[in-house]
């Protein structure tokens, strides 16, 4: 379980979060939605401990992120897989060496397993035919699916995702949003997904909560979300939203 | 912004930065032990820089050393003994002008590019990736390009060196009158007058060199990695990196001839 306890941060002079509060249950998909700056990349960043809350807890299964030194920091990390928005996918690896670059790094797999292990992630994500290009020379589309297989390839518990359709044709966009059900549904991984989009958020998600001023201004089930009565749930979700 | 608070935030931000690159290389030698896994890499890079940069390098030395001839000869002809200007040639090449030029056009041509390269990373999030896979972007990133260098630079500079004696001999036999035989016989008895396997100018130069390459690629380094706020951000880190390169090589060059002809004799 992912819980923030009245978290503070600030980035210069901007307070960004202002008393985050908020819990992602095992096996669940939580979607933090929120207006441009308002810190929902932010939160990512502090539960994958890239960054610290100047004040504040964040716990993944009980324990204290910002409290662990490196090595606690590695090994919670390798529990955990992190979408970045266009892949950050390593220009100079091909495809599958940017999948297995994890792999390669933290397990002494024989080079047939490790191999299997790239390969099996590359065609979760249908991306199996575009193994030996480079990142330079493949579509955002595919960048961010080899993103998600370089995520999954350590069979992690966490998958952080952000802004998965980002700049994405709806075509590619609903791709990508029934691998992000399929990696919950099949691998039973709990993910917090940070996204702009109302199909995303709809589609995905278990539960949706929307920030504002630095906080969770409404948070619920995607039902009580679409239907609710609050203006930033009606902004973000309702019809005329995407 | 009151004048007293302005050269506060100048000193601590140069302060700040001199820090990140002392604490930089202090983690790249802690990940020493770590550099077999990153063979592979660090011959890649260590090839492209000496390919990148032959060349230039070449006809900069080639000139510079010419340029040293000539100067020292129109002085030396003066008094009618040109015989020393293998001598001289070959001992400023060899201490000086070597280890310089090649340190200023590594700067130039590998240190800006790996600034931009990992500034690149930094601004579009690669090495938050790495570093969100638990891969240490010092031990992946750094490490390789640092030892890359400070294997190349050595090496460049040794063929810097020839090349600048060479530039030189044609000049002097040019323009100067100096017989060839006259000009290598007297340069390579100026760098093996001391017996020792290698004379005290070519290892202070190739020390020089050695700490040049290392100095280059950590400040380049860190000006990447330190880069923020897109293309902007990466424009600046190459000015950083070439910038500080060229400052340290100044003052490391400075600091090691002080050191070697000065306070250890």
């Amino acid at each position: 379980m992912i819980e923030l306890r009245d978290v503070y941060k600030q980035l210069g002079t901007r307070q960004i979060l202002a008393g985050l509060t908020l819990t992602v249950p095992k096996g669940m998909n939580f979607v933090l939605m929120g207006p441009s700056g308002s810190g929902k990349s932010v939160t990512l960043r502090h539960v994958i401990g890239i960054m610290k809350p100047d004040q504040g807890t964040v716990t993944v299964d009980g324990q204290n992120v910002p409290a662990m030194d490196r090595a606690q920091l590695m090994a919670l990390r390798k529990r955990m897989g992190y979408l970045f928005q266009n892949g950050a996918l390593i220009n100079w690896l091909t495809v599958a060496d940017n999948v297995a670059l994890p792999l390669r790094e933290h397990s002494r797999l024989p080079k047939s397993e490790l191999d299997d292990r790239v390969h099996q992630a590359l065609r979760v994500v249908k991306l199996d035919h575009a193994a030996a290009q480079f990142p330079p020379s493949i579509s955002g589309g595919m960048k961010l699916r080899a993103g998600l297989a370089r995520a999954l390839v350590t069979n992690p518990e966490y998958v952080l995702y952000d802004e998965p359709n980002a700049g994405l044709d709806p075509i590619i966009s609903h791709e990508i949003h029934e691998l992000i059900i399929e990696v919950r549904n099949r691998l039973g991984v709990t993910g917090l997904i940070v996204t702009h989009s109302r199909a995303c958020a709809t589609q995905c998600g278990d539960r949706i909560g929307i920030l504002e001023n630095g906080k969770l201004a409404v948070t619920g089930t995607v039902d009580e979300m679409v239907h609710s009565d609050h203006p930033l749930a009606r902004a973000f979700l309702g019809g005329g939203a995407d | 912004m009151n004048p007293l608070a302005h050269i506060g935030h100048f000193l601590t931000t140069r302060v700040d930065g001199a820090g990140y690159v002392c604490d930089l290389l202090v983690r790249t030698l802690r990940n020493l032990p770590r550099l077999r896994r990153r063979t592979r890499f660090m011959l890649d890079t260590a090839f492209n820089a000496g390919v990148r940069s032959l060349p230039v390098t070449m006809v900069v030395a080639a000139f510079a050393g010419a340029i040293l001839a000539m100067q020292t000869g129109i002085e030396l002809r003066r008094f009618g003994d040109t015989t020393v200007l293998g001598t001289i040639t070959a001992l400023s090449m060899c201490r000086e002008m070597g280890p310089f030029i090649t340190g200023v056009i590594l700067a130039a041509t590998v240190g800006s590019s790996i600034a931009a390269e990992l500034g690149t990373m930094q601004v579009s999030d690669e090495v938050a990736a790495l570093e969100v896979m638990s891969v240490d972007p010092v031990d992946y990133l750094v490490l390789p390009r640092v030892v890359a260098l400070a294997v190349m630079c050595p090496l460049l500079t040794v063929l810097s060196n020839l090349i600048g004696i060479y530039g030189g001999s044609v000049i002097a036999e040019s323009n100067l009158g100096v017989s060839p035989t006259l000009y290598w016989l007297s340069a390579r008895e100026a760098l093996t007058s001391s017996g020792m396997l290698l004379p005290k100018e070519v290892y202070v130069g190739l020390l020089k060199s050695f700490l040049f390459g290392i100095a280059i690629a950590t400040v380049s380094c860190a000006a990447g990695l330190r880069a923020s706020g897109g293309a902007l951000g990466v424009g600046l880190a190459v000015q950083t990196a070439v910038r500080n390169s060229v400052l340290l090589i100044i003052v490391l060059g400075f600091v090691v001839t002080w050191f070697f002809y000065f306070l250890a004799g």
